[in-house]
């Protein structure tokens, strides 16, 4: 049965004001039931407060064959990380 | 033996507690069964609030353990709607579909009780329960409304309990005295709004209202049927072939 229902990926947000992240993913009917499934599956233990779930066929990935000319680029390139800086030493939480 | 209730809270208690109690075990029967895993995780999670609610339960009545594995089909005081078998997932749909509607109708007027206990229990397990609802009759839509087999198992399911129905909301002596005590919420209250709420899932399920048969009753004051004994069999067997058993 389930070789027949859609694949959902499932987002958890674990609290208020943190990002939903990415968690694993169910099969199910549709979207009501993808949600019950999340919940059931994911968040039995209080991992979360709020729930995504999303069609894993909506998810546009990159192609891991690109991932030379996509990622390699970045690292040469260490002038973009913001380390260069001398912080103050009264500057907390940094 | 254990004891029987002696008192119209306790018996009230014992009620509730044994619905908990038979249909957690019952739903827990699916585990490792269910029709595919996600479903089978669903099923283990009511089995598990269910077993949770008859264990705070059952603790308030007496000693929890004892009361639910030392006690044999006559004590037992759960309604036959929860003992029936699971059948197919629709049968089982059917099952929490109709006990877990009257459960949610039921807790939210307990959370009103004069009993500091059941209104404590009742704003806990409410939020439980409303899930199971919602789950059920998620679940009688999709196969009601599905294919030609999932619609007719689907009405097979429910025509099986409908008969277990007119149980949840008889008042016998027992529970009178509960209700005269503001312990207990009386269900003929509710019973109108119950036979909308699943009069409505059921229109949305494209199914039809099964047709009224001749009510069972007799759960409530240990008269069960078959299919208890069976379930405690397989429930008490550890504890009482090894009654120091520890884990």
């Amino acid at each position: 049965m389930s070789s027949d229902w859609p694949l959902w990926e499932v987002f958890v947000r674990p609290k208020g004001g943190l990002s939903h992240r990415h968690v694993g993913s169910v099969h199910a009917p549709d979207a009501e039931l993808a949600l019950a499934h999340a919940r059931d599956t994911y968040t039995r233990r209080l991992e979360g407060v709020s729930l995504w779930v999303v069609p894993s066929a909506e998810i546009v990935a990159s192609d891991p064959e690109q991932a030379g000319e996509l990622f390699e680029p970045a690292e040469s390139k260490i002038y973009r990380h913001p380390t260069f800086y001398d912080i103050p030493d009264e500057v907390k939480h940094i | 033996m254990a004891t029987l209730a002696v008192d119209p809270r306790t018996e009230y208690l014992l009620r509730l507690g044994d619905d908990a109690l038979v249909l957690g075990q019952r739903v827990s029967e699916w585990c490792g069964h269910g029709p595919v895993l996600e479903v089978d995780i669903s099923l283990a999670n009511l089995a598990l609030d269910l077993i949770g609610q008859a264990t705070l339960l059952l603790g308030e009545a007496g000693d929890g353990d004892q009361l639910a594995f030392h006690r044999d089909v006559l004590d037992f005081r759960n309604c036959l709607l929860v003992e029936q078998p699971n059948g197919d997932f629709a049968q089982t749909i059917a099952r929490h579909l109709l006990y877990t509607t009257w459960q949610h109708m039921l807790l939210q007027r307990l959370t009103q009780s004069s009993d500091r206990f059941l209104v404590e229990f009742a704003h806990k397990a409410v939020k439980e329960v409303a899930y199971h609802r919602e789950l059920a009759a998620e679940w009688t839509i999709r196969l009601g409304d599905g294919t030609e087999e999932s619609a007719r198992r689907m009405a097979e399911g429910l025509d099986w309990n409908w008969r277990f129905v007119p149980e949840l909301f008889e008042v016998d002596e027992g529970l009178q005295a509960a209700i005269d005590g503001g312990i207990a919420a009386d269900p003929r209250d509710f019973e109108d709004e119950y036979r909308s709420a699943i009069a409505a899932v059921l229109a949305q399920a494209q199914l039809q209202t099964p047709a009224e048969q001749r009510p069972i009753l007799g759960g409530r004051r240990g008269h069960h049927s078959e299919h208890l004994g069976h379930l405690l069999a397989v429930m008490q067997f550890l504890p009482r072939t090894y009654p120091d058993a520890k884990w």
